[in-house]
């Protein structure tokens, strides 16, 4: 059982910045995402995108936004449960609560705050008849540890970044790799598709285009694919393979969170004030884009002031009898759970030129 | 510049016939958005998550999808020849009497 102060749901960047705000008062925080990397939709749409409105950054792509928040909650040491979605949460007498997620990992935790943005980022899944039970049995929507596709035959279907990517990273670490896209174009980094491009001439990756997958086959585990050529000929082609990834982008669904009980409004959490944004059911709070209430702005700077004050109330609901005093960074200074420190440097000036103090 | 007038059909068969400015740089995603109508526009206008997707129901001529548009339908779901992207059409005095149906939610 995983144990922490508060559970972020949620890895974007308003979760990823609650951390921080929670670690400046010795809270320690663990998010779950269901994503296999941090960062939500900055990270899975769009890390290339400039974003233009984040104070003291003229201009940030979206995945540098990311990495810098990575590093600036470094010090504070949270938990991450990646690829896993929240499920279920339970109660306790003591007013704590046990977040399970689907793959059944378990969170106990003082405080829970929901970031989840639009929801849990959904794959989209193909549109293939008893797919279900190839999950996690050669069929992955997600690239959790690239190293279990060491030595394996692999199909990936997709035309964006993630196919592109993962295409090249296993190019040197599965033993066969072909690459499936409905189009012959693919929208990637222009970079990604000149490598591709590069695998394919060394045989490296097999491209097949314009194609699409249409059915699995195997005893209780992937073993091939159906492949048909969108050719007029409609060619039908089984490829061997021991894992099949089809990558066609994500799609946002409230998910189980919907059924926790909590006030929802148009597909949002409801939160009762801008107080500290904290939802009907006490200690449960939503912060950034999946929360509503009167005046919301979605807007990545707004989901940091929320995760501001998330956290001042987190911390009065588990320590009630004590009184933090809000201190400015620049002076408090940083100290990580991992023994680091950061502080302004201090310069003691006794005497200025030769003026003596008198 | 005027306000031109367009239907949009939700997911539940309502019509909703609204007022859309042609000299505000907004589109159509935009527009359903401001009238509260159910389009998620996860991406924020990007072309880059189809969850604005609409079927065109009257004889508009909006122009060919531009390569991201067509991209991004290639991978969504409920696609249908008169699908497109609700960011990627600019609200213009063409498009008065434009009718549109949301297309389902993944």
């Amino acid at each position: 059982m995983i144990t922490t102060d508060i559970l972020i749901i949620g890895a974007g960047p308003t979760g990823l910045f609650a951390v921080f705000e929670a670690g400046l008062l010795k809270l320690k925080c663990h998010i779950i995402d269901a994503l296999a990397q941090p960062g939500g939709q900055c990270t899975e749409l769009y890390p290339k995108k400039p974003i233009y409105d984040i104070p003291g950054f003229p201009e940030v792509l979206a995945g540098d936004l990311v990495n810098n928040l990575m590093k600036q909650i470094e010090p504070f040491q949270p938990g991450f449960t990646l690829g896993e979605r929240a499920e279920t949460i339970d109660k306790l007498d003591d007013g704590t609560f046990i977040v399970t997620t689907n793959k059944g990992t378990k969170h106990h935790t003082k405080i829970v705050a929901i970031a989840g943005g639009l929801g849990s980022f959904e794959p989209r899944k193909p549109t293939i008849d008893g797919l279900e039970k190839y999950e996690d049995k050669g069929l992955a929507y997600m690239i959790k540890d690239p190293e279990d596709y060491r030595g394996k035959k692999v199909v990936i279907a997709g035309g964006g970044d993630s196919a592109l990517d993962w295409s090249i990273f296993l190019a040197d670490v599965a033993s066969e790799v072909t690459l499936v896209h409905r189009r012959e174009e693919f929208r990637g980094a222009l970079d990604s598709v000149e490598k591709v491009e590069e695998l394919v001439d060394q045989d490296k990756i097999r491209l097949v285009t314009p194609a699409e997958i249409l059915d699995i086959n195997g005893e209780g585990a992937v073993e091939s694919v159906l492949l048909q050529h969108n050719d007029e000929a409609k060619r039908m082609e089984v490829i061997e393979c021991d894992a099949f990834i089809p990558l066609f982008g994500l799609a946002p669904k409230l998910g189980p969170i919907a059924d926790w009980g909590l006030e929802i409004e148009k597909n949002a959490i409801k939160v009762d004030n801008t107080l500290d944004y904290q939802t009907n059911i006490p200690g449960i709070y939503a912060i950034g884009d999946v929360n509503t209430y009167p005046g919301k702005l979605k807007l990545i700077l707004c989901g940091f002031h929320e995760a501001t004050l998330m956290c001042q109330s987190a911390y009065q609901r588990i320590f009630p009898d004590k009184r933090y005093v809000m201190k400015y960074t620049t002076v408090g200074g940083i100290d990580g759970f991992d023994g680091s420190r950061k502080e302004a440097e201090k310069a003691v000036v006794k005497k200025i030129g030769n003026k003596q103090n008198v | 510049m005027s306000d031109i007038k367009i239907t949009i059909i939700d997911r539940e068969g309502q019509r909703h016939e609204v007022d859309a400015p042609t000299d505000m740089n907004m589109n159509i995603m935009e527009v359903c958005k401001a009238y509260d109508l159910p389009v998620q526009a996860v991406c924020g206008g990007m072309a880059m998550c189809a969850t604005c997707q609409c079927y065109i129901i009257s004889d508009h001529d909006l122009g060919e999808r531009n390569d991201d548009e067509e991209a991004m339908l290639w991978e969504a779901s409920f696609v249908k020849d008169n699908s497109r992207l609700g960011c990627q059409i600019p609200i213009t005095e063409d498009l008065e009497g434009l009718v549109i149906e949301l297309a389902p939610e993944e």
